[in-house]
């Protein structure tokens, strides 16, 4: 199955300026979501999962932050040329995003209906001529397709008046209502109870199953990618490192990184708690060169050191950037390769 | 059996948060924490399990004494903690101590590693030769003793959360309550900091009341769990037992919204009970069982009465209807 690329990202670099020199965060990110595919994006703090998403949709603060090379294309069109005009327009019908924390996303002075009415308002040329009445219907369909309960009060209340749950809600409700072809979700359950999330993101999946809109989805919990998720891509530290379709990186998980982020979630089956990953993620003002993974990896070699390593394809549709998994290098890495293997 | 280091029995926390009325003024209370009785056995690891609201962390301030119960007992080798006695008190605080959810605030940002560790030293243990305790405390979490020169903005999470725990052994005490002690901390973090505890655990033989959402890292930690919704215990099992028969609504409820990284974990999920509705105001606390309104076999009873904690088997305890005494046998 070929599907058409949606977004495509090419060796993304992308810096912030702070006292006392740049810092390096991206790291030339390659990602790439195909037309309808829902795509996990996992990471640690600080690994650039969100830098890369505000990349995506311009918003990120610049100064500080600051692109240094890199290409990212929505239907074919390069991102980082469109007019900041048009820019706007992606972002209502072409991409939307949800953010982690609803109470934060959400503007406390107005009410709901302020907020989300001028949403599906600007979204299009179309949509500035409709008059009030069909946007008040529109904004109250919006909040109705997010199973929540008398939707014309909810116009005329405040955030705080809602719970966590559902200020999620408005926010994904918001976020859809212009039907976007891309979502981004960003941790989009973390602030949330486990049972509530597991709520929101029952009816995150079938919204988007309906509209088969395209999504990134991006958390730590590596549960919910593999509930959500076709395919999946692991960050660390500015580096995509590993991809697969879902189910593949479960059983088959190949990087060291990604084998150690698995062992050490605590698995409900028992048997005790993994001692994780050892040391901590690298410091952006001075990069370790080579694989940035290369201090905290059980299996590194000379070569990590020396020389970023670049994706290799293990299997169909599985690419992990390890030098274990370097064919043509030669006999070194093989003993170790093995191992990882098994 | 070893014996009971801790007993709470009927523990209770009223918040007055404003009144009613104009001339007949009634208060408005939150029920935090409304009748809870559990007891913590020398060396093991007690795990509170519960959705924020629950006052899981309630019970956990007044465990360490930074709350006052509005009724109810916690006894710590028999005697009442809130007797009034001020020794008791300062007592208390050295047998009893606490390690925080969020490193970042409660670690003072203006004081180096090593006034932070001093100062329990200097009210608990004054005739000890501080320096070497502070070196002795920190090769304990296994962090260098230079470390002791930097301050809180210098660490990462991680290390933060074992300068906290560095911090708790400091007057060597019988129980630490961990309110979320790695829920701040990434995932490939949280596995050194919980084999540190355990590890500091077997040599010290502490009693863990440990506090959290994490029902994955109960299973792998506590030798008893704990369920609380909204201020009550629901059900009370040893961990085994507690996961492989689970048996109050909410903790099926609770236990198939976990997301799971492998099909195995999977199976080990109740029959999936759909997680529905939000955990009510605690302000407005449902009549009866305050879980009728989100419970699936709500029955006419549920929404009357309130159930009484129930032993189905030995150490096995739930609050709930369906298993009162004509029925358990269902």
């Amino acid at each position: 199955m070929t599907r058409q690329p949606l977004l495509e990202i090419e060796n993304l670099r992308v810096g912030f300026k702070v006292y006392g020199g740049e810092l390096h965060v991206l790291d030339g990110v390659d990602f790439v979501v195909n037309k309808g595919e829902k795509v996990g994006l996992v990471g640690e703090t600080g690994c650039g999962k969100t830098t890369t998403m505000k990349a995506i949709l311009r918003i990120l603060p610049q100064p500080p932050g600051f692109i240094e090379s890199g290409v990212i294309r929505f239907h074919g069109r390069d991102l980082m040329q469109v007019k900041d005009r048009e820019m706007r327009h992606i972002r209502g019908q072409g991409i939307s995003m949800i953010f982690q924390d609803p109470t934060a996303a959400l503007n406390p002075v107005f009410t709901i209906g302020q907020q989300l009415e001028p949403v599906i308002k600007y979204a299009s040329p179309e949509n500035r001529r409709l008059p009030r009445k069909v946007i008040r219907q529109k904004a109250i369909q919006a909040l109705r397709d997010v199973s929540l309960a008398d939707p014309e009060r909810l116009l005329k209340a405040y955030p705080v008046q809602l719970s966590g749950g559902m200020r999620q809600r408005v926010c994904i409700g918001m976020a859809l209502a212009t039907n976007p072809e891309l979502l981004i979700a960003d941790e989009p359950g973390t602030s949330l109870d486990v049972t509530i999330q597991d709520q929101v993101l029952r009816l995150l999946h079938q919204l988007v199953e309906e509209r088969d809109s395209s999504v990134i989805l991006i958390t730590h919990t590596l549960g919910i990618v593999r509930q959500m998720t076709d395919r999946l891509y692991v960050m660390y530290a500015g580096n995509m490192v590993e991809t697969a379709p879902t189910r593949r990186i479960f059983t088959n998980p190949l990087h060291p990184y990604t084998q150690g982020l698995m062992d050490a979630v605590p698995k409900l089956t028992g048997g005790g708690v993994a001692h994780g990953i050892p040391g901590r993620i690298p410091d952006y003002l001075h990069p370790p060169t080579g694989c940035r993974f290369h201090p905290r990896c059980p299996h590194a070699m000379d070569i990590c050191r020396q020389k970023k390593p670049s994706f290799y394809t293990v299997e169909e549709a599985h690419q992990v950037a390890c030098f274990l998994y370097d064919t043509s290098s030669g006999a070194d890495s093989a003993p170790a390769r093995k191992e990882a293997l098994a | 059996m070893t014996e009971d280091i801790l007993t709470i029995t009927d523990l209770k926390k009223h918040f007055v948060i404003g009144h009613n009325g104009l001339i007949h003024r009634t208060p408005i209370t939150v029920k935090a924490v409304d009748g809870v009785s559990l007891s913590l056995r020398k060396g093991e690891t007690f795990g509170l399990v519960g959705e924020s609201g629950s006052g899981k962390s309630t019970v956990a301030y007044m465990t360490v004494g930074m709350y006052r119960p509005t009724s109810g007992t916690i006894r710590f080798r028999g005697e009442d903690l809130f007797d009034g006695s001020k020794e008791r008190s300062k007592r208390h605080k050295k047998e009893i101590q606490i390690v925080f959810q969020d490193p970042g605030s409660s670690l003072n940002p203006r004081r180096s590693i090593k006034d932070i560790l001093d100062l329990p030293l200097r009210i608990h243990q004054p005739q000890k030769n501080r320096l070497e305790e502070i070196v002795r405390l920190l090769s304990l979490v296994e962090l260098p003793p230079e470390y002791m020169y930097k301050y809180p903005r210098q660490l990462s999470g991680g290390e933060k959360q074992i300068v906290a725990i560095a911090r708790a052994l400091a007057t060597d005490p019988s129980i630490i309550v961990l309110d979320e002690p790695t829920s701040a901390l990434d995932v490939s973090i949280q596995g050194k900091v919980i084999n540190l505890l355990i590890r500091l655990q077997q040599e010290f033989e502490l009693s863990f009341l440990f506090i959290t959402h994490d029902l994955s890292l109960m299973r792998n930690v506590a030798s008893r769990v704990a369920i609380m919704y909204l201020g009550k215990i629901c059900e009370v099992a040893d961990a085994a037992e507690f996961f492989e028969n689970p048996l109050h609504p909410y903790t099926q409820m609770l236990l198939s919204s976990i997301p799971v990284l492998t099909e195995e974990e999977e199976a080990l999920k109740p029959v999936k009970v759909e997680s529905r509705g939000e955990i009510p105001s605690p302000v407005n606390v449902p009549p009866g069982c305050s879980f009728h309104s989100r419970c699936p076999y709500a029955e006419a009873i549920c929404k009357q009465v309130d159930p009484e904690m129930k032993e189905i088997r030995p150490g096995h305890t739930v609050r709930c209807h369906l298993f009162a005494s004509d029925r358990s046998q269902a």
